[in-house]
């Protein structure tokens, strides 16, 4: 059960609090999306041996849980990273090259957005303006700003991570 | 009932109040566009299609949805409404894969002849097109998206009709499928193969494994010997792809043009049933008689098989043990049949023309192989059925009429009813009566009109001879369902039940010409195809199983008597409890 990092008594303690917060759900009308949300609170995001426990918990055919999950954004697939890159693909930020830092960091971390590093340390994403376009192209890694970016200084930005 | 006054196009009418625009337009003869719209099954007013100008409100509505009330003033055809469905079908086919001559429902597409009827010339918008990989590892269906115009048809019916709920509307926005969870193959999900979401598509999005090419080369290969068999559904419903008025049955040409397609032998799968009656019957008296394990459930629709081993494991050891009737014959055909005409067996290749898909997954089940071959090499639809027919150049309205071969030849009017929902209980029933009482009911006895018709659930006390059988049919698996937790819950308790996975029975099966909305919505296939099964019924000299003069000769000959070790190791199999998804175990 859970993330591969984990060990069993923890996985074992995961799976009880979610039993717990499906049994207090499990009669109450659109509880689905809740119990989701706090499946995705206690394992980081929601692989398919979470969303079975709650369907069956629920007495919810796994396909209609799959469908919810794919439905809302906040909803997460697959385990989010320590560091969450944010990559702006705003208009200033694209216009100043943003898509080939972008590049640069699929190659170094050997990933594509969305995805996660095998260790669980950077999960990529791109976003949209977030108002710092006089610094484009723009990233940011979890509260850090980088700014006025090429390429080149992508492996240099995630060595400070990597200790 | 409230009647209200309406004005369409400029018609006054009165209809009853909460009738949709679409219907109140049909009663005036006004025919209204509609996509995702299936009566009783999707009526969700998503694709647009069936957009009307209704006055006082500002945007367009959904016919197929809108309750009329009193004064309602509609118009259906005026230029903005013309101009609204042709952007959005244009839309709809911006995103679709037209390759209309290679698609398996070319000539039956509900979005094709849309668009010819919206005179669409031209697709003004050149978008991004999705790209998906076509699911085809299940034996039974393939699911192709890039076809998919997403109707909902599919996921209403196998969530609400059938309960299996494998498919779903995955996604959001663009990216908006339709899908299985995690995009797990169909092959290893739940899905029971009922093609019920086959025959609900308007497009050629899901379909069944066609196995035609294989049936060619069988039948092209000079070692081989190809028998045929037809089930007693195909022939109420083959008659449709040639133009023939639904409730037609055809069986005479039908069987001409089995012989035409060179097929070695032609049979009827009805004679099998006749055998399933034979085992299942003595079955059910000896369980009743000896405190076996009842109720007695029967086995002869694969999709309710699949569906009892993934989700009623409990259920495994109460289903009756008989292979399922064309099985039976397959087994039959490469032990009896083979030795007695002196065919190597393993040069045999028997062909079941049903009107299902689940049967082509269960053809592939090992442990149908009574002579160490599988009992039934290939399965084909009613629907491929008909395509070999045209792709050989046969004109099938104008056939004569020919009869099945010997000698396995004559069935019985129960081995008929089969088809229709109710017919397997029905046909038990004429001989387990018979042979409880010891005498031969007449005519006027022997139709049990209590377990024929539509209703979902059938429940009847039935006696026979001196007993009371206490008997519950029912169709559609979503009913199967709830007859099955009423039993689990201790609600209700039955001697003998029949479930059949199709709602109706086989005369409305996954492989079966399939019919448009158009005509689904407004008329009831099951019960047109379903009087020509018991019209057939009628029509024979036989009505009882145990009268059919082959069956007897095939006791008298090979098996004994029913239930007999040399039957059970040829005529009977096993169940196994499935997991739902890769993961269980
Ligand atoms: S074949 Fe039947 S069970 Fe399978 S997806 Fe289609 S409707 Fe659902
Ligand atoms: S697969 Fe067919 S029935 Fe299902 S949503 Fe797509 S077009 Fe409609
Ligand atoms: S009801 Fe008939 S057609 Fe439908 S799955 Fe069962 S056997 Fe096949
Ligand atoms: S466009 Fe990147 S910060 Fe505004
Ligand atoms: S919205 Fe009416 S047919 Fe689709």
């Amino acid at each position: 059960m859970g993330s591969s990092s984990c060990s069993c008594s923890v996985a074992d303690e995961k799976l009880l609090k979610l039993q717990k917060i499906i049994e207090e759900n499990r009669n109450k009308k659109g509880a689905l999306i809740h119990v989701l949300h706090e499946a995705q609170t206690i394992y980081g995001y929601l692989p398919i041996e979470v969303q079975k426990v709650v369907a069956e918990g629920m007495g919810v055919p796994l396909a209609e849980v799959y469908g919810v999950v794919t439905f809302y954004a906040q909803f997460s697939l697959k385990p989010k990273g320590q560091y969450k890159i944010s990559v702006c693909l705003g208009t200033a930020c694209y216009v100043k090259g943003a898509n080939l830092v972008l590049q640069k960091l699929d190659e170094e971390l050997g990933i594509s957005v969305g995805d996660c590093t095998n260790e669980l340390r950077f999960s990529p994403e791109s976003c949209r303006c977030i108002v710092a376009c006089g610094l484009a192209p723009v990233i940011t890694i979890n509260e850090d700003v980088y700014g006025r970016l090429s390429p080149n200084d992508v492996p240099n930005i995630l060595a400070k991570y990597k200790e | 009932m409230k009647m209200v006054n309406i004005t369409i196009d400029g018609i006054n009418m009165q209809v009853p109040e909460g009738t949709t625009i679409l219907e109140a337009a049909r009663q005036a003869n006004i025919r209204i566009p509609t996509l995702c719209f299936l009566k009783d099954i999707n009526e969700i007013g998503a694709c647009r299609m069936c957009v009307v100008e209704v006055k006082g409100a500002r945007a367009l509505q959904a016919a197929c949805v809108y309750p009329v009330a009193e004064g309602l003033e509609i118009k259906t055809n005026s230029d903005k409404v013309r101009r609204a469905r042709k952007v959005t079908l244009e839309l709809i086919l911006s995103n679709h894969d037209r390759e209309c001559l290679t698609c398996v429902r070319s000539n039956n597409c509900e979005l094709q002849k849309l668009s010819k009827e919206l005179n669409i010339r031209d697709i003004r918008y050149k978008g991004e097109q999705t790209e998906h990989d076509i699911d085809d590892l299940s034996l039974s269906i393939v699911r192709n998206n890039n076809k998919c115009i997403l109707c909902r048809r599919c996921v209403s019916v196998c969530q609400n009709v059938q309960t299996v709920s494998v498919l779903e509307t995955v996604n959001r926005g663009f990216n908006t499928k339709i899908g299985t969870a995690f995009d797990i193959p169909l092959a290893n999900t739940p899905c029971v193969n009922c093609g019920q979401c086959i025959a609900v598509c308007p497009v050629g999005a899901i379909y069944e494994k066609s196995d035609i090419e294989k049936v060619w080369d069988a039948i092209n290969d000079p070692d081989k010997y190809v028998v045929v068999q037809t089930a007693p559904a195909v022939r109420v419903s083959i008659g449709e792809a040639f133009g023939m008025p639904l409730g037609s049955r055809p069986t005479g040409k039908m069987v001409t043009a089995l012989k035409m397609l060179g097929f070695d032998k032609v049979f009827d799968t009805d004679t099998a049933a006749d055998l399933t009656i034979m085992e299942e019957g003595t079955e059910l008296m000896h369980r009743i008689q000896n405190g076996g394990k009842l109720p007695l459930i029967t086995s002869c629709c694969p999709g309710w098989i699949k569906f009892c081993e993934h989700n009623y494991p409990d259920f495994l050891d109460n289903l009756s043990t008989c292979k399922s009737p064309h099985e039976m014959f397959g087994a039959v055909l490469k032990t009896y049949y083979a030795k007695k005409m002196n065919i190597d067996p393993a040069k045999m290749v028997v062909v079941s023309i049903m009107p299902c898909t689940a049967k082509k997954f269960e053809a592939g089940r090992p442990e149908l192989s009574a002579a160490g071959y599988p009992d039934v090499e290939y399965v084909l639809t009613t629907r491929e059925l008909a395509q070999m027919i045209d792709e050989a150049g046969i004109d099938f309205v104008n056939l004569e009429d020919s009869t099945f071969d010997d000698p396995i030849g004559e069935a019985s009017g129960a081995g008929v009813i089969f088809g229709a929902t109710g017919g397997v209980m029905e046909a038990a029933l004429r001989t387990v009566a018979d042979i409880l009482s010891g005498e031969s009911l007449p005519v006027e006895k022997i139709e049990y009109t209590e377990v024929r018709g539509v209703e979902g659930i059938k429940e009847a006390q039935i006696e026979v001879g001196g007993k009371v059988i206490r008997a519950c049919v029912a169709h559609g698996l979503g009913n199967a369902r709830e007859v099955l937790d009423r039993i689990r819950a201790g609600e209700a308790e039955y001697d003998f039940i029949e479930i059949m996975a199709c709602p109706g029975g086989c005369v409305n099966g996954g492989g079966q010409i399939i019919q448009p909305s158009e005509v689904r919505s407004w008329i009831d296939l099951i019960v047109e195809r379903t009087k020509a099964i018991y019209a057939e019924d009628r029509s024979m000299p036989i009505r009882k199983s145990h009268e059919n003069p082959y069956i007897k000769k095939l006791y008298d000959e090979y098996y004994g008597e029913p239930g007999s070790e040399k039957a059970h190791h040829d005529l009977h199999t096993t169940y196994q409890q499935r997991a739902n998804y890769p993961l269980d175990n």
